[in-house]
């Protein structure tokens, strides 16, 4: 099963960067890792051909353990579902890994770099390709602890380091959900395997637990458990603060979290997970506004931050919340068809962005990722400029680009939707329009107008090499060609071909509205897009004096979204304070001081003492260990005679 | 033809002896004593060939009058055997340099130690059970105390060798009183006239139970039988008390096995309510007492203590299967064991023990291979996945589980949460501490052989569980 090297080679790579990169291979890593995760990409496409010409691959490569009904396998499933999630992963991965030879040039962890990055990206192949959700469990875990490593990369910047605690620590809580989840589907089905327990889903569905004096039903229970793993995995609310501090990591990581490797992993597993989801319209109603409100929520945001990376960590934030919002509606297809343009242009936005830092840092800027420090980089730059406008063309929906596309059928499912669908539309479009504004705010404030640093600064810079831009260029182009897989059938019959392709394992979406319903739409998300646009051109390019002037008129509002409506500071004031206080008072001076220490302190010189009274028997004469044999055999049998 | 095929039945044995008998004259001729070890080495590995062949041509059944059977069973056994064996002379070369210990009789002994050993597996008759028993124990007393120059070494010696014939005392008045109740010593004809003379339920039966249970539990180092063990285990050179925590004790649960499952068969519920406790006390003195030792030799013999009570829960469980599982953990614990032991000789060397906990203080930074290999030992030890440990524990925990223990499994599964912290502390000392000053290693080709092997088998059974299940399960079920 040639296949199962699509996972191998990154993991190779791996090992032979950390066990031979100090000494030997050095800053020639990318010569071991950038092949392996070619090399898997290539194998990935031979997999979607195969899948596309109609085979599904469920094999258990190798049993670990076996006992009884539960079972420890590696085993891979390849369907539509997956081969998607393939192409994504590996193609993104591969350009990011090109894009870090000249990004990550001469740093002195370079070969751990590397070695990290290829766990990374294993893990999160062993993620999309299990057959099991014990190997899904294992690669969901595995992704978490490369976010951790490579988020804190620089662990010698306290930030990052801290920042790298908090996505470990943040996602532990989902993980914890998740767990159980797991365990909980173990219990209910005696099986964790994909095709035993998507099959005899519909038997449990009338099943109920009883939680807490309440009857809840078990696909319910189950379904909000693997839910809460999702909300920490992919950034959703109220679990999303790792993410946007996610970006102390090299600019690279950041493309492949918020592309590739890790945030879309929630959205996958629900895909996943559909045979479960369906029957539980509490679960679904969950995801959905989680979903819609994220959305709205991060973009919000997003209008006021300075932080060019920080804009597009929240952008991510909003992205995903459409994507919850798509498979809460029951549209899977169409939230993992937002998911794959999505991580060609966000990839595209984090890698160009990473460009203007690099260009930046190199001019000797030292504040390097403020943008409102920058300004007027379009001459300078003219690469990263036009990759730049070209996401977000794609990004805010106009049509032609990909996200439009993509964006628009979660809208037109939403719209459909009935219940809370409208509303959930509603929230959308009005996050569509953020999204738009933000962007071209981004777009205005770093490379329009004039160079807001010093002129000895912008002297120095200069456009980023080629193995920079090449990757960026061919990222672009899936920026703007990935969508044509999925065009809605108004404009063209046969053109959602994606929906049709994944169908076998998402189904296709309830209900049909009229021409008149889908038009309408699409006349929105376009006016939407062209009113964000206009807003941010006229306040960052024809009336610069404005941004201030609303600054200061709606002073309490622009703070409350510039601190990100104070959640981490909530979080630290209610939970992770007390927490250390909690654990200062009685961990550390009851537990540790008296119970640990005693135990720790007492056990042993208890047993030394012990052992020293020993020793006086035993001073040379063996007549005791002799004795202490005799008095055993003596007492076993009056046990005996005693039992009797 | 019967003599003939006794011998070719018993040829490894035989083999072996003779393979000791030439090692005692080469002695007087060579005078490089590496060549010793290969010669050695190389009639270890005729006999196990020959005993291969011999299974692979499909011999099998009993010989020397049903006093000796050539079966799954021993031969699981004596593959744990040869390997200790190997294993131990691939580990001592360097080790007999240095302590001045004459080769020839060292190996001839460790080689006349596992012949009784492997009589002891194969034996299916009360008194070739003790003639093995004693060639194994003898031999060990002796190489217990071949450091003659070291007090330690000789008090081993010494006490072991009075405790072991205490022991054995224990051992002779069960089989006295088992042959005053049936007539015979061969261990089918006892079950069968304890079954047709229904003497299963009387007293003196229970009794020589109670007998064979003590004599065995001592050389496993059952608590409370345990006591000579650490102090035989640090006084011993470190080769033998790698051999001797490896074979002997293995050589032990094939004769407690073979009894207690041929002859007392009918008595299984009374033999797992007496050593369900014993288990419990074994794992629990093994594993508290070793939290407080500094010095390392000593750590890993109430370790291995602690081991012998996890491989007995699969015989307390008193199903087929457990003992499998038991059959498994030998062979596990043998490997990570003889691995673990191989790093602590190796830090041996001329006028200094390296025995201490304080020895292995930052020994990653000079010596980041042998650091790496005790990792991975002290994560098999404590049972951390994808290391052996973990499987061997595994099994024996779902078969104890599968049967009903389930409170011995979370006692043992606590103990062995307690276990971590004194194998773990070997590692935060080598890893996190600063090395105090020069450490050298007494490296040298033979041992790095059998460190190989040791940490790739460690690795391969962690990873690939079944093949060694599989042919313990095999071996028992024939």
């Amino acid at each position: 099963m040639k296949y199962a090297l699509i996972p191998l080679l990154p993991l190779i790579a791996f090992m032979i960067n950390i066990l031979f990169g100090r000494r030997y291979i050095k800053d020639k890593a990318h010569w071991v890792s950038v092949p392996a995760v070619i090399g898997s990409f290539i194998l990935a496409v031979s997999a979607f051909m195969d899948v596309k010409a109609g085979n599904v691959i469920n094999i258990d490569i190798y049993n670990w353990i076996a006992s009884g009904s539960f079972k420890v396998a590696i085993g891979f499933l390849i369907d539509p579902l997956t081969a998607v999630m393939l192409i994504v992963v590996t193609s993104i991965s591969s350009l990011i890994f090109i894009y870090s030879i000249g990004y990550m040039h001469g740093d002195g962890g370079y070969y751990r770099f590397y070695a990290y990055l290829s766990l990374f990206v294993f893990s999160m192949l062993i993620l999309v390709m299990a057959n099991n959700f014990l190997l899904l469990y294992f690669g969901w875990e595995a992704v978490g602890l490369c976010s951790y490593f490579l988020i804190g990369f620089w662990f010698h910047k306290k930030s990052a380091a801290d920042a790298g605690k908090k996505a470990f620590i943040v996602n532990r809580f989902g993980d914890f959900g998740f767990g159980l989840g797991v365990i909980l589907i173990f219990l209910t089905f005696g099986s964790l395997e994909y095709t035993h327990v998507f099959g005899h889903a519909s038997v449990i569905a009338g099943k109920t637990i009883n939680f807490f004096g309440y009857d809840v039903g078990t696909i319910t229970l189950i379904c909000l458990l693997l839910f809460c793993g999702a909300v920490g995995k992919s950034a959703q609310l109220p679990l999303h603060v790792w993410l946007p501090d996610a970006m102390e990591g090299p600019t690279p990581v950041s493309a492949l979290i918020h592309a590739a490797t890790m945030v879309t992993a929630g959205v996958f597993m629900v895909a996943r997970c559909n045979p479960l989801f369906d029957l539980s319209p509490v679960a679904m109603n969950t995801v959905a506004v989680v979903g819609g409100v994220t959305a709205i929520f991060a973009a919000t945001i997003a209008l006021v931050q300075n932080d060019i990376k920080r804009v597009i960590a929240y952008s991510t934030i909003s992205q995903l919340g459409y994507m919850f919002l798509a498979l809460g509606v029951g549209a899977y297809s169409a939230g993992i068809f937002h998911l794959y343009t999505h991580a060609y242009f966000k990839a595209l936005l984090f890698l160009a962005s990473g460009s203007v830092i690099h260009a930046l840092h190199h001019a000797g800027h030292h504040d390097e990722q403020n943008m409102q420090k920058m300004g007027g980089l379009k001459k300078h730059m003219p690469t990263t400029y036009i990759v730049f406008i070209l996401a977000t063309l794609s990004i805010t929906g106009i049509p032609l680009f990909s996200g439009f596309f993509s964006k628009d059928e979660i809208l037109y499912r939403a719209f459909l939707g009935g219940g809370l669908g409208k509303f959930l539309w509603f929230l959308a479009a009005l996050a569509a329009l953020m999204t738009a504004f933000y962007s071209w705010r981004l777009i205005y404030l770093t490379f329009h107008g004039k160079f807001r640093g010093s002129d000895e600064h912008e002297h120095h810079i200069h456009e980023s090499p080629k193995v920079i831009t090449i990757p960026l260029w061919l990222l672009a182009f899936g920026a703007v060609f990935a969508g044509y897989v999925g065009i809605p059938p108004i404009f063209y019959e046969h053109g959602d071909r994606i929906g049709e392709f994944l169908a076998p394992v998402l189904g296709h979406p309830l209900g049909h509205g009229t021409h008149a319903e889908e038009i309408f739409v699409i006349a929105v998300s376009i006016l939407v897009a062209l009113a964000g646009w206009f807003i941010a051109y006229t306040m960052y390019l024809k009336k610069t004096e404005l941004p201030q002037k609303l600054e200061a008129r709606f002073q309490p509002l622009h703070k409350l979204l510039f601190n990100k409506y104070y959640i981490d500071e909530l979080y630290s004031k209610t939970l992770v304070q007390p927490m250390l206080r909690a654990s200062d008072k009685i961990f550390l001076g009851f537990f540790d001081g008296r119970i640990i220490e005693g135990v720790v302190n007492g056990v042993p010189s208890f047993i030394a003492s012990f052992s020293r009274g020993l020793r006086r028997i035993q001073t040379g004469v063996f007549s005791s260990y002799a004795l202490v044999m005799a008095i055993g055999a003596l007492c076993i049998i009056a046990a005996m005679v005693f039992w009797k | 033809m019967s003599h003939l095929r006794s011998m070719i039945l018993i040829s490894p044995e035989l083999l072996l002896v003779l393979t000791a008998l030439s090692l005692l004259l080469l002695d007087f001729l060579v005078r490089r004593k590496g060549t010793l070890a290969v010669a050695g080495a190389a009639g270890i590995f005729i006999s196990a060939y020959v005993n291969y062949r011999l299974i692979k041509v499909g011999m099998t059944g009993g010989t020397i009058q049903g006093m000796f059977a050539f079966d799954g069973y021993a031969n699981f056994f004596k593959l744990i055997f040869y390997t200790t064996l190997l294993l131990t002379i691939l580990l001592s070369v360097k080790y007999l340099a240095i302590e001045k210990i004459s080769a020839g009789e060292y190996y001839s002994l460790l080689i006349f130690s596992t012949v009784g050993m492997m009589i002891m597996a194969a034996a299916t008759d009360l008194l070739m059970l003790y003639l093995g028993l004693e060639l194994m124990a003898l031999s060990t007393y002796i190489l217990a105390g071949i450091v003659r120059g070291d007090r330690r070494s000789n008090e081993a010696a010494l006490k072991y060798f009075f405790l072991g014939a205490f022991s054995s005392a224990f051992l002779l008045y069960g089989i006295t009183l088992v042959y005053g109740l049936t007539g015979s010593t061969n261990l089918r004809e006892i079950a069968s006239a304890l079954h047709s003379l229904k003497l299963a339920e009387s007293p003196i039966t229970m009794l020589s139970l109670i007998f064979f249970i003590t004599a065995f539990g001592f050389k496993i180092a059952l608590a409370p039988f345990h006591m000579w063990a650490p102090d035989v285990y640090e006084g011993a050179p470190t080769p033998v008390t790698a051999f001797m925590s490896a074979g002997p004790k293995a050589a032990g649960f094939a004769v407690m096995g073979r009894v207690l499952f041929d002859v007392f068969g009918g008595l299984q519920m009374q033999w797992s309510i007496i050593l369900e406790p014993l288990a419990i006390l074994t794992i629990a003195v093994g594993s508290i007492i070793a939290l407080s030792q500094t010095n390392i030799k000593r750590m890993l013999a109430y370790s291995s203590i602690a081991h012998a009570g996890y491989a007995l829960i699969g015989i307390v469980i008193g199903t087929p299967e457990g003992f499998v599982s038991t059959m498994n953990y030998l062979m596990i614990y043998m490997i990570m064991n003889m691995g673990a032991f191989g790093v602590v000789i190796m830090l041996k060397r001329e006028g200094f023990s390296g025995e201490n906990l304080e020895d292995y203080a930052g020994l990653a930074k000079r010596h980041p291979v042998a650091s790496a290999l005790m990792l991975v030992f002290m994560f098999s030890l404590t049972g951390i996945p994808p290391t052996a440990g973990f499987i061997g524990k595994f099994y024996i925990f779902m078969e104890a589980v599968y049967a009903g223990h389930i409170y011995l499994v979370i006692i043992a599964a606590l103990f062995s949460a307690v276990s971590a912290f004194f194998y773990l502390r070997v590692v935060m000392y080598m890893y996190m501490k600063e090395p105090a000053g020069d450490i050298s290693l007494s490296t040298s080709k033979t041992a790095g052989i059998a460190l190989a092997f040791a940490v790739i088998m460690v690795l391969v059974i962690g990873v690939f569980p079944s093949l060694l299940l599989n042919f313990a399960r095999n071996s028992f079920f024939g």
